[in-house]
């Protein structure tokens, strides 16, 4: 017998029959009748019509009767809300019956009925259930309070249902507690400043212990509550690990990525020579590769959650690269996954088996699999430097299947790897040039004409292939269409002779004929250029590129810290913070890794709840395309692997361009709209400082332009301390020096003010430095040419070098001197602020600064906070600019700027900072990380600022 | 947690609905049958879609679609884990998990997944536990029911919810007490053109039939114990005496259940039982090709390989083979382009082969891609990577149970390229 004859009744007057039998005096036939109600119920039939019949039943002492009618209750009490006060009363009963089950089941079906009234008299009940002596019943009656909290926020408050939920964390039963920690979260979601989970170490404890014995699930909501909590120290961080290691070898995969979730977060705090931090590191890999033979959904997810972790921690799966081999028959989400993980991983050491295997699935059935197997191996080029040979012969292996859209993908990978490696591959041009006629996607025209343009001269017929595509310039799409003018241009200034002709057709194409203005734009700029001064023409168009880095789609660190911290939640699966996509999630918390040990306490990051939260925290902040400045400097077919700034250009390249935006632009500027001023901004202004592109308004015209570019020689009010006395003069023998240091125009100066105090006078001055930190050392000697006499004061001002030899101090910036006069020697020592060893071209290339970043380990990383700096992020930027710490970009996210910044010591070490302002605090929170482990002393010159 | 689950076939019916919270219209379906559209086979559909207001975590089981929706930020591998299990309860309640059957079964169904599932947050997922409160139907239940006026619902707390031991039901009472445990060993492997491994490994799990009265605590000992650095285990067993003793100690679930999963992935303790000669080529021109495929005996520790099958989804353009098979029968399905060889018992005296033509369809150019083969075997009395069960013992209960181990390799996704 089966319920399938309940759906066999679909004649006319179904719901009619239906009532006479709920009416029946016979309880076998009222039950059969309602479950023919719920059958069709299930089905989405509307059978509300049956309400109060329904509801008659409820009076009962069979069980499954009564679960049914709560079935159907739960399912119409909503559209029926007078009705179902009818049933408050024997709610209420049940809730006080001697049997727990019932008791349970009651006070769980009166939460499920969304109806204000009923919520009323439901928290008497609620509130005895929550004490009941039974622990089923507490269990479920805590999931009642989230239920509740859901329907009215308010009552529950008042009603002080969350202290006693609080309380029920601490139960002896810990399945009560894995329900109260569930519901508590749940609610927590939506209060974000409640501050319901009060974690402290004897919460954390009891939490747990109740991880050992609950179920599954709540093994889940425990290990995610416990993932939220901040050890105090290192060693409570180690104590927590090794309870929560366990969970990795559960069968449930849920538990295993929430429990890596918390060993992740909490392996931040541990000290890197910590032998068991080598331990959990080796715990990690095993668990994550079992994931993968899973049911293909959950393998979807363990491979997102992958890649953020190869992202963070390689080492983990370095060894692993096999299990990410793509299987015939994995689902095209798995293998696309897969993929991307492959190229994270791949490395000279398994870069032979990489290749062969992604020559496999170049041959494959399914076409974006393929498309992206194909540009694996591009990236697979650009990374490993010793394979870029094998990769291009296999794209050239590729290309000569002839199947299209394999070839097309072989061009846009190859027009990457001479990027990368230029005057090295160029001998397969002819072979591409072959397969000229089958491309017919846009990306892969515009690669081919870009291989075109930049090797014009090695191209013969360079001009004819150009014209040819030409004919139908109106038709292709914007890319296209871009990139053919960049290279006909390009075409021209290396052999101007033969194709004066096309150049002209196709400037007065783009300028005249075309409604798109950025390509207007575009050509108006090289008409001025070509006819105002062809030399700077050529040094603009074909002005030596920026080479792309190895690394791509990194996924940016505050971004990735914070994805961490959400492992296995739908934020790491979007990699997005939850506040971009989260509905109904205002104030969510932006979770931040906790600071490695040493380096004194973590930050909370400080959430004042912006309103908007939602929209201001773009997912994407460095954009891996080049901007508009890029785009002019023919950099527009930037692989996603680009980098953003140009080189820093010639000065006679940047007078050219101050002549024509001087000359001819403002006319231009007068017709178009928004769009060419801010194509003149990105001309004039980023060669010198692309920062300003970022932060300063354009608005202001070609005047500001001018300023920010005349800023790249001489600093504006680099720092400089005031000077102090270093010998006084009862050491001195009479002679006082007081001095301090600058840096202008690129060269670091000792300044000081000798002063006589002495009664002869003095002469023959000269110095000598102590070897110290930086090498620093005189230029030259002491050029005081004049005997002192008493009472007398002069300026000395002494360039210095970095050449000398090299010994670290301590502090680091201190400088041992000797002066010696006609009198004696002198010694005194110094400390030179650490600013003026930054030099002027500190400033790193985005990508770059983003690999480096990651590179850098936390050993080497510090954070501390500037307190009282009234000033504005941009205004900051452009002070620490002056000191030549540049800014690399700018991201807003609640309400917080964060500016990212590097700069260069004259030492060739980089220090990369990120500088987190909140608008109207005074305290600038800085971390800042190095390759080496002096940041403690660089953070105290920057502090000075 | 999860607001709804919808199950829809595969054709994109959605059959059944059931909300835990407030009701989500079905409408919220048409983004996913949207997705179903454009993924073609119901196979590729990504498992967590996104729309403007919820997020659709599906599964594919059974040529099914089991849907949640969910409204707020939720781990998705609990939402899959969850629908998995819910699958698995119907696979255990009603021995399969078709449209079919879950129509038959409505209201079970429905009693089931309100037990399961409370406001969001799972509540009763152990089969025993279920199967406590709601009676799996049997045609002697039903008849009796009818008879009695009986029904599927227990009156009973379910007791095993709140133990340590939720697993296990109290009062187990059997007169033939018996403990039988299964290693069964999967071989992943993708052997290249020329037969050498890219890449292999075993996937193992010792299924456990564990009958027994009372409350036994079994411990179960391996010989080579560290082969395994890769477990998963059922909740019951004692993980701190696994990691200081490598035994397995626990308290056993009643029935049937998995005891344990593992892995071994390095390569040199993967034994490939068997080599595939194979040459599979299209000419240029004249639409035909050939294909030869020899199998025989690698590495099997003196073991027979039985059930022996090779499948070979060919390109779309073949119209048709002719092949002659040594050994078993061949078929080729002309709507899916597979070949599939059932060769039965491996003879290592006289090897199966299989050659023959391939016809393509005239006019169409030369396949691209190289079809994949797949093997299919099975050895018994061998578990692959050499695990080995040493003893049995079982404390707390004073009967002598019967107890025995059985092995089997199988071949899990093991394919050659060619």
């Amino acid at each position: 017998m089966t319920d399938s004859k309940y759906f066999t009744t679909t004649k006319k007057g179904e719901i009619f029959e239906l009532k006479a039998e709920l009416n029946s005096d016979k309880k076998e036939k009222k039950k059969e009748a309602v479950k023919k109600v719920i059958a069709s119920m299930t089905v989405g039939k509307d059978v509300s019509a049956l309400f109060p019949d329904v509801v008659n039943c409820m009076q009962t002492d069979n069980l499954e009767l009564k679960k049914l009618v709560y079935l159907y209750l739960m399912n119409y009490a909503k559209s029926q809300p007078d009705m179902a006060i009818m049933a408050v009363n024997t709610f209420v009963k049940d809730c006080e019956d001697p049997n727990p089950l019932i008791r349970a089941l009651a006070v769980r079906t009166m939460g499920c009925i969304r109806v204000d009234k009923i919520t009323e008299y439901l928290c008497e009940p609620l509130r005895k259930c929550l004490k009941d002596e039974d622990p089923y019943v507490r269990k479920t009656a805590a999931v009642c309070v989230a239920k509740l909290h859901d329907i009215n926020a308010q009552l529950v408050e008042d009603q002080g249902f969350l202290d006693t939920l609080k309380d029920l964390i601490s139960d002896s039963n810990p399945m009560v507690v894995a329900n109260a920690v569930a519901a508590l979260s749940e609610i927590a979601e939506s209060h974000p400043n409640s501050n319901l989970l009060d974690l402290n170490p004897q919460t954390i404890n009891k939490l747990l212990t109740a991880l050992n014995e609950c179920t599954e699930w709540g093994q889940i909501f425990i290990l995610d509550c416990l993932a939220n909590y901040t050890p105090r120290d290192d060693r409570e961080s180690q104590s927590i690990c090794e309870r929560v290691t366990p969970r990795l070898s559960h069968a449930n995969s849920a538990v295993v990525l929430s429990a890596v979730k918390v060993l992740m977060k909490f392996m931040e705090m541990l000290p890197k020579d910590l032998d068991y931090y080598g331990t959990l590191l080796k715990k990690l890999a095993p668990p994550l590769v079992t994931l993968l033979s899973a049911e293909p959904e959950l393998q979807y997810v363990a491979l997102r959650n992958i890649n953020l972790i190869v992202q963070r921690r390689p080492e983990i799966l370095k060894h692993e690269m096999k299990v990410f081999f793509v299987k015939y028959n994995d689902p095209i989400y798995v293998k696309l996954e897969k993929l991307d993980i492959m190229i994270r991983l791949a490395s000279q050491a398994n870069i032979a088996q990489v290749l062969a295997e992604l020559k496999e699935y170049a041959t494959e059935v399914d076409v974006d699999f393929v498309r992206k197997a194909v540009r694996a191996i591009g990236r697979c080029a650009i990374k490993v430097e010793q394979s870029a040979e094998r990769c291009v012969s296999t794209l050239l292996d590729l290309i000569q299947t002839k199947v299209n859209y394999v070839v097309q993908e072989a061009i846009v990978v190859i027009k990457d790897i001479f990027r990368k490696y230029p005057n090295k591959y160029e001998s397969v041009i002819a072979t591409l040039c072959e397969n000229l006629d089958s491309l017919d996607e846009p990306e892969a025209r515009a690669a081919m004409i870009w291989i075109v343009g930049e090797y014009a001269e090695r191209i013969d017929n360079a001009d004819e292939l150009l014209e040819s595509f030409l004919e139908g310039f109106h038709d292709e799409s914007t890319q296209v269409q871009l990139q053919l003018l960049t290279a006909i241009v390009k075409l021209f200034l290396k052999k101007p002779t033969e194709t004066q002709e096309l150049v002209q057709q196709v400037l007065s194409l783009a300028t005249q004929d075309s409604d798109n203005p950025d390509l207007r734009d575009r050509g108006y700029i090289y008409w001025r250029l070509l006819s105002t001064d062809p030399v700077a023409a050529k040094e603009v168009v074909l002005a030596e590129k920026p080479l792309i880095s190895e690394e791509t789609d990194l996924i940016e660190p505050t971004l990735l810290e914070e994805l961490i911290c959400h492992i296995g939640t739908l934020a790491s699966v979007y990699h997005k913070p939850p506040s971009a996509f989260v509905e109904g999630s205002r104030g969510v918390q932006h979770k931040r890794l906790p600071g490695s040990a040493g380096s004194g306490e973590s930050v909370e990051s400080p959430d004042t709840g912006s309103a908007a939260g939602v929209s201001d925290a773009p997912p994407a902040v460095i954009p891996s395309q080049g901007d508009l400045l890029g785009d002019l400097l023919n950099l527009d077919l930037t692989p996603p692997a680009t980098t953003g700034p140009p080189p820093p250009a010639t000065s006679g390249m940047q007078l050219g361009a101050m002549d024509l935006l001087g000359g001819g632009l403002d006319s231009l500027l007068g017709g178009d709209l928004g769009g060419s001023s801010a194509m003149g901004a990105g001309f004039g202004a980023p060669p010198a400082a692309p920062a300003a592109s970022f932060s300063a308004p354009v608005s202001g015209g070609l005047d500001d332009l001018f300023d920010l570019g005349g800023g790249v020689g001489m600093p504006m009010g680099a720092y400089s301390p005031p000077k102090t006395v270093w010998l006084p003069a009862m050491k001195g023998k009479g002679l006082e020096i007081s001095g301090t240091f600058a840096r202008r125009a690129g060269v670091i100066q000792m300044e000081m003010t000798l002063t006589n105090k002495a009664m002869s006078v003095m002469t023959d001055f000269a110095i000598q430095f102590n070897r110290n930190s930086f090498g620093l050392a005189p230029a030259g000697p002491l050029q005081v040419l004049t005997p002192l006499s008493p009472n007398q004061s002069i300026e000395v001002t002494l360039p210095l070098n970095t050449v000398g030899p090299v010994m670290k101090m301590d502090p680091l910036n201190n400088l041992q001197v000797a002066v010696k006069n006609n009198i004696d020697v002198f010694y005194f020592s110094c400390q030179y602020p650490i600013s003026m060893l930054f030099v002027e071209d500190g400033k790193m290339e985005r990508q770059v600064f983003l690999a480096t970043w990651k590179d850098i380990s936390n050993d080497n990383e510090a954070q501390f906070q500037i307190k009282d700096c009234h000033l504005s992020s941009d205004a900051a930027s452009n002070k620490l600019q002056g000191s030549n710490i540049f800014t690399i970009a700018k991201r807003t996210v609640d309400g917080q700027d964060m500016l990212y910044q590097s700069t260069k010591l004259s030492n060739g070490i980089w220090v990369l900072a990120e500088l987190r302002v909140q608008t109207g605090n005074p305290t600038f929170t800085v971390s800042l990380a190095q390759q080496t482990v002096w940041s403690n002393h660089c953070s105290d010159c920057a502090a000075n600022y | 947690m999860i607001n709804s689950l919808f199950l829809i076939s595969h054709s994109g019916d959605i059959f059944l609905e059931k909300h835990w919270k407030s009701v989500i219209s079905r409408s919220v379906c048409d983004y996913f049958l949207e997705a179903k559209e454009k993924a073609g086979d119901p196979e590729n559909v990504a498992p967590v879609l996104q729309t403007p207001h919820h997020y659709l975590i599906s599964i594919y089981r059974g040529k099914l679609f089991f849907l949640s929706v969910t409204q707020t930020e939720v781990p998705p591998l609990f939402v899959i884990e969850f629908l998995h299990r819910v699958a698995d309860t119907f696979q255990d309640y009603f021995g399969d998990c078709s449209e079919v059957v879950i129509k038959e079964n409505t209201v079970t169904v429905y009693e089931l997944l309100e037990e399961m599932l409370d406001n969001g947050f799972p509540l009763a997922t152990e089969s025993n536990v279920l199967k406590e409160m709601i009676r799996p139907p049997t045609i002697l239940r039903s008849v009796v029911n009818t008879l009695t006026g009986g029904s599927n619902v227990g009156g009973t707390l379910p007791t095993g919810q709140l133990s340590n031991v939720p697993w296990r039901r109290a009062g187990v009472k059997y007169t033939n007490n018996e403990a039988y445990f299964d290693v069964i060993e999967e071989i992943d492997a993708i052997l290249d053109k020329s037969g050498t491994t890219v890449f292999a490994e075993i996937q193992g799990v010792v299924e456990a039939c564990v009958k027994l009265t009372g409350m036994p605590d079994l411990t179960l000992s391996f010989m080579n114990p560290r082969l395994l650095d890769d477990v998963s285990f059922h909740p019951c067993v004692r993980f701190k005496r696994w990691e200081s003793e490598r035994v397995l100690s626990f308290i056993p679930p009643d029935g049937n259940f998995r005891l344990m999963s593992y892995h071994v992935s390095s390569q040199n303790l993967v034994a490939i039982p068997v080599y595939v000669k194979q040459n599979i080529s299209f000419l240029e021109t004249g639409s035909c090709g050939r294909l030869d495929i020899t199998i025989g005996p690698k590495q099997t520790m003196g073991k027979s390989v039985e059930n022996l099958t090779v499948t070979i989804p060919m390109p779309k353009s073949v119209l048709s083979v002719n092949l002659t098979a040594t050994q078993g029968t061949y078929t080729f399905d002309l709507t899916t382009k597979v070949v599939l060889w059932d060769v039965g018992k491996l003879n290592p005296q006289k090897l199966p082969n299989l050659r023959g033509s391939i016809s393509i369809q005239t006019g169409s150019p030369k396949p691209e891609e190289n079809p994949s083969i797949n093997i299919g075997l099975q050895i018994q009395q061998l578990a692959i990577s050499g695990l080995k069960v040493s003893r049995l013992d079982m404390y707390g209960e004073k009967y002598k149970p019967f107890k025995g181990v059985k092995y089997v390799t199988k071949a899990g996704k093991f394919q050659v390229r060619t």
